[in-house]
C-alpha cells in the first residue's frame, strides 16, 4: 500500500457517497434480515385474523345458514337490518356495555389499591405479590365455575337458600364480581409498573412542601403514570368488551344476561347460522375498533409497544 | 413513609392488608377444593370447608376417559403452541427490538389490534375455513389460532426483554475475538434465555386459559380441551350432578398452573411488566 | 505490540457529517497516547474506527505496517476497555477474562496460567468467582481491564474507562492504569474527556475538537506552549485566564494594567500592525501575592479587589472580576462544554496563590504577574502567537 493515499484529491461529495454507499450495503443488509425474521410471524398474523376478518365481511352479505346449504343467496344489507333490528342483538350489547363500565371501574379502583399494597407494604412483599398472581394463573372457566358453585341454591356456602344466578340483576352482580376477581392482578401490575417509576424523591418532596398522603396521590402519583393507568384501562374495555366465558359457565346467557359474544356465539354454534354470526362478529369488531379509537383519540393514550421515544 | 422507622403497629396494619389480598386471591380456590373433596351426602350443607373429606371424584375423573383425553389435548396442544409461537416471535422481537426495516411499525400495530381482536369475530369465519380445509376438530386446528393470538404477547414481552440487553456486550465480544454467531450464542444468547423462559410462561397460560376456540373449533374428544371439557362434564348418570366431578377436574388443571406461577413469581411480574409503560 | 498509523483518516457520516476529518498520528510501538477533547469531538468514533467497530470512510489504518481497514475487529488482535466495562453478566470474573482466550482455541493450562496473572497483577484473585453484578465499580473495572490484559494484545483501546467511578477511585485506578501499561509496556489509546487523566497519563496527547486534531504533543508541551486558545483553555486546571488586550508598540494594555510583551511574541508581532487586538492567556499559578515576591521579581503588578477567597490548604485561591472580555468563538465552545455559561458582567480572573498569602475577600490585594509565562493569542484565529518555534 503506498505511503500517502491521494486524500486530498477526493472532493467531500466522493467520501460522502463512498459512506453513502457503505453504509447503504449495511442497511440493506439489515433490512432484508429484518424482513425475513418478521416474516413468519406476519404471514400467520395476517393469515389467521385478516383473512377470515375479509371472509366474516363477504359472509356478513350471504344468507349462510349451515341448515339450508343450498339457499346461499347474496342479500346485501339484510343480516345487518336483520340484527341491527333485533332487539336481543341491543340487549345483548347494552348489558356488555353496562358490564364493561362497571368492571373497568372496579377492577381500575381495586386494581390501584392492590397495586399500591404490593408497591408498599413493608411485610410479606414477595408473599403479597405472588398471591396476587393467582387470580391471574386460574383458568377463567374454572374460576367461573368456582363462582357459579358458590351462588347455587343449596351447594354454594355465599347463596344459601336464595338462587340469585337465575336473576337479570343478581346474574349480573355476580358476573362482574367473576370479571373484576379474575382480572384485578393484571390491572395491578401494569399500574405498579408505573407506580415504580415514580420518583421517591418526588413523593418525599411533595410531604415537605405539606401534601397530605392523599394530595401526594391525586397531585403527584397519579398524573406521573397516567400513561400506565390510561394504557390498563384501554387493554381491560376492550378484552371486558369481548366476555365470553365467565357469562357462559355462570349464566350461558339465560334471563338477559348474553354479551355480544354469547349472542354470536349462539347463532353460529346453536343456530348454524353463518351470515347472522359473521353481521354480529363484524359489528363486534366495528364496536371495538370504534372504543379504542375513542380512547386514543381522546385521553391519548399511547399504543404501547409503539416505538415513540425509545430509541 | 419508608424512612420513618417501621414501628410494631404499622406492620401489623400492614400485615391485615395483606391478609385481605390473600383472602382475595384464595377463597374462590379453596373453595373449588372444599367442593371437590366433598362427598355426596354433605355436598349441599352450604360450608365453606368440607365437613368429610373424600378423593373419590379425582378417581372418578383420572378413570373418566374424555377427562383424560382433554388433559392429553390440553398438555400437548398448549405446548406445540407455545413452542412454535416462541420461535416464530423471537425472531419477530428480536428484529422489532434490534433492526431497521421498512414496515416495522405495521407489524408492530398489527401485532397490538390482534392482542385487542374480539375473538368472537374469528369464530364464525375460521368455522367455516377449517372445515373447508378438513382441520376442524384437529390438534392443528387449534393450534394454528393459538399461536396467532399468542404471537402478539409474545413479541411484546420478548422485544421489552430484548431492549434491556446491553447491547455493547455484542461489541465486546467482537473486540473479544467472536464471531458475529459466537457473540450470539456466548453472549446474547444466555442473557436472552430468562426473557424467552418468562415469555413462554406467559403463553402457555393464555393457551391454557382459552375457552372460546376450544369451544368452537372442536365437536369431539379427538380434540377438545379441558377448559370446554369442563362444560360438557356430565356425572356417572344423567340424573347425578358432576357438581364435585367438575371441581375437581378445575383443581386438577389449576394447581399446577398455580405453582408453576407461584414458583416464577417474579418472573411473571417482570414479563407482564416489561414495557408496559416508559416514559 | 505495535504501532498504530493513522493517515489521512476520515469519518463521513452518510448525512453528510463529519464526525473525524483528515486525523494524522502515528502512534509508536509501546506508547501511550490520549485522545481528549469535548464531547462530540470524534475522539470516540477515531477510537472506534481503531477498534473495527466503525468503518473508515476514506484514509488508511495501519497496524503494524499493513493495512487494516476491512478487517473485522476479531482479526486485528486489539483489545479494548468500554466506558460501561460491558462485563457479560453471566459468567463469572474467571470467566469474563478467559473468554478471549477460550474463543481463540487457548488451551486450559494456558488460559488458567494467563487468567491467574491477571488475577494476580489486578488483585481480582480472591473474587475469581463471583459474578459482576457482585462487584464495586473498582473491581468491575479492574475486571475489563484484566479481560484486555489476559491475550496479550498488539493494543489497548480504553474508551474512557474511568469515568463510571467516583473521584477517589479514579486517581487510584489512574496510577494503576499507568503502572499496569508501564510493566507491560502495550501500545495504548486512550480517550477520555478529562484533562486531568490526560495530563497524568499520556505519553503523548491528542487535542481534538469538532473532528479535527488542535495539537498533539507530551503534556507539558501542551500546557506550555499551547497551539491555541482551544487547547490552552481546554488544558489546565483551573483553567486559564482570557482577558482581552492590545498590543502597543512594546507593551500590551489589558483590563489588568499594561503589561510589558513577552520575549516569545516580540518576534512575531513586530511584523504586525500597531494596535493589533489580542487575548492575553494567564493560567492562575502565574499570578502571585506581591508582598510575597522580592521587589526586583521580573513581572507586572496590578491591583485588583478580590471578590472571593478559597483556602484549599497548599494554596490560596483568589477571585476578582476585571472589566471587559475576550470575545472568540474558541472560547464560546470551551464555556460551552464546561457549562459556564452565565455570562456577568466583565470577567472572572482566578488567582492561584502561595498558602502563605493574607489576602481577604473585600480587599484590594496587589498581585504579581509573570509576564515570562503570558501566552498572546491572535482575536481572530485563536493562534497563540507567543508560541516558540
Amino acid at each position: 500500500m503506498s505511503v500517502t493515499a491521494p486524500v486530498d484529491e477526493r472532493t467531500e461529495d466522493e467520501s460522502a457517497a463512498i459512506a453513502r454507499q457503505r453504509h447503504s450495503e449495511g442497511k440493506k443488509a439489515e433490512r432484508r434480515l429484518g424482513l425475513m425474521l418478521v416474516a413468519p410471524a406476519a404471514i400467520l398474523m395476517v393469515a389467521v385474523t385478516a383473512y377470515p376478518i375479509g371472509y366474516a365481511l363477504w359472509l356478513s352479505f350471504f344468507r349462510a345458514d349451515l341448515r339450508t346449504p343450498d339457499d346461499n343467496e347474496f342479500v346485501g344489507l339484510d343480516n345487518y337490518i336483520t340484527v341491527l333490528s333485533s332487539d336481543i342483538w341491543w340487549k345483548a350489547f347494552g348489558f356488555t356495555l353496562l358490564l364493561t363500565v362497571v368492571s373497568v371501574v372496579f377492577e381500575l379502583i381495586l386494581g390501584m389499591a392492590l397495586a399500591i399494597v404490593m408497591h408498599r407494604t413493608i411485610v410479606g412483599r414477595g408473599l403479597v405479590r405472588t398471591s396476587a398472581l393467582v387470580p391471574y394463573a386460574i383458568v377463567t372457566v374454572v374460576a367461573a365455575f368456582s363462582w357459579r358453585f358458590a351462588w347455587s341454591q343449596g351447594i354454594g356456602w355465599l347463596a344459601g337458600d336464595s338462587a340469585p344466578l337465575t336473576g337479570q340483576w343478581s346474574s349480573f352482580w355476580i358476573i362482574v364480581l367473576a370479571e373484576v376477581w379474575k382480572t384485578i392482578p393484571f390491572m395491578a401490575l401494569l399500574l405498579m409498573a408505573g407506580l415504580a417509576l415514580v420518583p421517591e424523591d418526588l413523593l418525599k418532596a411533595a410531604s415537605i412542601d405539606g401534601a397530605s398522603a392523599w394530595q401526594r396521590f391525586w397531585k403527584v402519583t397519579v398524573p406521573l403514570i397516567k400513561p400506565s393507568i390510561l394504557v390498563a384501562v384501554l387493554f381491560r374495555t376492550l378484552d371486558a368488551f369481548r366476555v365470553f366465558d365467565n357469562i357462559y359457565v355462570l349464566t350461558s346467557g339465560a334471563n338477559e344476561t348474553s354479551s355480544v359474544s354469547i349472542v354470536a356465539y349462539n347463532n353460529l354454534m346453536r343456530g348454524l347460522n353463518l351470515g347472522i354470526g359473521s353481521t354480529m362478529s363484524v359489528l363486534i369488531f366495528l364496536a371495538i375498533a370504534i372504543i379504542a379509537f375513542i380512547f386514543i383519540k381522546l385521553f391519548g393514550a399511547a399504543a404501547p409497544g409503539s416505538d415513540e421515544g425509545r430509541r | 413513609m419508608s424512612t420513618t422507622t417501621e414501628t410494631t403497629k404499622t406492620k401489623s396494619i400492614w400485615w391485615v392488608v395483606n391478609a385481605i389480598v390473600l383472602l382475595y386471591a384464595f377463597i374462590p380456590v379453596v373453595w373449588i377444593i372444599s367442593l371437590s373433596l366433598k362427598p355426596d351426602a354433605t355436598l349441599n350443607d352450604g360450608s365453606f370447608l368440607p365437613t368429610k373429606v373424600t378423593s373419590e371424584h379425582y378417581e372418578a375423573i383420572f378413570a373418566n376417559d374424555s377427562f383424560t383425553r382433554a388433559l392429553i389435548n390440553s398438555i400437548g396442544i398448549c405446548l406445540i403452541a407455545t413452542f412454535i409461537a416462541l420461535i416464530v416471535g423471537t425472531m419477530a422481537a428480536y428484529a422489532v427490538a434490534r433492526l431497521d426495516f421498512p414496515g416495522k411499525s405495521l407489524v408492530v400495530g398489527v401485532s397490538l389490534m390482534i392482542a385487542m381482536f374480539p375473538q368472537i369475530a374469528l369464530v364464525t369465519p375460521l368455522f367455516k375455513i377449517l372445515t373447508g380445509i378438513g382441520l376442524f376438530d384437529t390438534w392443528l386446528g387449534l393450534i394454528i389460532p393459538y399461536i396467532t393470538f399468542a404471537l402478539p404477547l409474545a413479541i411484546y414481552t420478548l422485544s421489552a426483554f430484548f431492549r434491556e440487553i446491553p447491547w455493547e456486550l455484542e461489541k465486546a465480544a467482537k473486540m473479544d475475538g467472536a464471531t458475529p454467531y459466537q457473540a450470539f450464542r456466548k453472549v446474547i444468547a444466555p442473557l436472552a434465555m430468562p426473557g424467552v423462559f418468562t415469555t413462554a410462561i406467559l403463553v402457555f397460560i393464555t393457551c391454557w386459559n382459552d375457552f372460546l376456540f376450544a369451544l368452537s373449533l372442536t365437536s369431539s374428544e379427538r380434540s377438545r380441551t379441558v377448559p370446554a371439557a369442563l362444560s360438557y362434564f356430565t356425572g356417572a348418570t344423567t340424573f347425578e350432578k358432576p357438581t364435585q366431578t367438575v371441581a375437581a377436574a378445575a383443581v386438577v388443571i389449576t394447581i399446577p398452573i398455580v405453582i408453576f406461577v407461584l414458583f416464577f413469581q417474579r418472573r411473571i411480574v417482570a414479563g407482564l411488566t416489561s414495557g408496559a409503560v416508559k416514559g | 505490540m505495535a504501532e498504530i498509523v493513522l493517515d489521512h483518516v476520515v469519518k463521513r457520516y452518510p448525512d453528510g457529517a463529519v464526525a473525524v476529518e483528515d486525523f494524522n498520528l502515528h502512534i509508536e510501538d509501546g506508547e501511550f497516547i490520549i485522545l481528549v477533547g469535548p464531547s462530540g469531538c470524534g475522539k470516540s468514533t477515531t477510537l472506534n474506527m481503531i477498534a473495527g467497530l466503525e468503518d473508515i470512510t476514506t484514509g488508511d489504518l495501519r497496524i503494524d505496517g499493513s493495512v487494516v481497514n476491512d478487517k473485522a475487529p476479531k482479526d486485528r488482535d486489539i483489545a479494548m476497555v468500554f466506558q460501561s466495562y460491558a462485563l457479560y453478566p453471566h459468567m463469572t470474573v474467571y470467566e469474563n477474562m478467559a473468554f478471549p482466550l477460550r474463543l481463540a482455541g487457548t488451551d486450559k493450562a494456558t488460559i488458567d496460567q494467563k487468567v491467574q496473572e491477571a488475577a494476580k497483577m489486578l488483585e481480582l484473585e480472591a473474587h475469581l468467582d463471583r459474578k459482576p453484578s457482585n462487584l464495586s465499580g473498582g473491581q468491575r473495572q479492574r475486571v475489563a481491564m484484566g479481560r484486555a490484559i489476559v491475550r496479550s494484545p498488539k493494543a489497548f483501546l480504553m474508551d474512557e474507562p474511568l469515568s463510571n467511578l467516583d473521584a477517589k477511585l479514579r486517581v487510584q485506578m489512574r496510577t494503576q492504569v499507568a503502572r499496569i501499561q508501564k510493566t507491560l509496556g502495550t501500545t495504548t489509546v486512550y480517550v477520555t474527556h478529562d484533562q486531568t487523566e490526560a495530563m497524568t497519563l499520556g505519553d503523548r496527547v491528542v487535542v481534538m475538537r469538532a473532528g479535527k486534531i488542535q495539537q498533539v504533543g507530551s503534556p507539558t508541551d501542551l500546557y506550555d506552549h499551547p497551539n491555541n486558545l482551544f487547547v490552552a483553555g481546554f488544558i489546565g486546571s483551573p483553567s486559564m485566564n482570557f482577558v482581552p488586550g492590545t498590543i502597543n508598540g512594546d507593551t500590551l494594555d489589558t483590563p489588568l494594567g499594561d503589561l510589558p510583551v513577552p520575549d516569545t511574541a516580540r518576534e512575531a508581532l513586530r511584523s504586525g500592525s500597531a494596535n493589533r487586538e489580542v487575548i492575553v492567556g494567564i493560567r492562575p499559578e502565574h499570578f502571585e501575592d506581591a508582598s510575597l515576591m522580592a521587589d526586583d521579581a521580573h513581572g507586572a503588578r496590578t491591583s485588583v479587589t478580590v471578590d472571593l477567597v478559597e483556602q484549599m490548604g497548599s494554596d490560596v485561591y483568589a477571585y476578582f472580576t476585571v472589566q471587559g472580555g475576550a470575545a472568540n468563538a474558541d472560547l464560546e465552545d470551551l464555556a460551552k462544554d464546561t457549562g459556564q455559561d452565565m455570562t456577568g458582567e466583565g470577567t472572572q480572573i482566578n488567582a492561584r496563590l502561595s498558602a502563605e498569602s493574607r489576602v481577604k475577600a473585600g480587599d484590594t490585594a496587589e498581585l504579581y504577574i509573570d509576564t515570562a509565562k503570558v501566552q498572546i493569542f491572535d482575536a481572530q484565529s485563536g493562534e497563540n502567537i507567543s508560541r516558540t518555534s
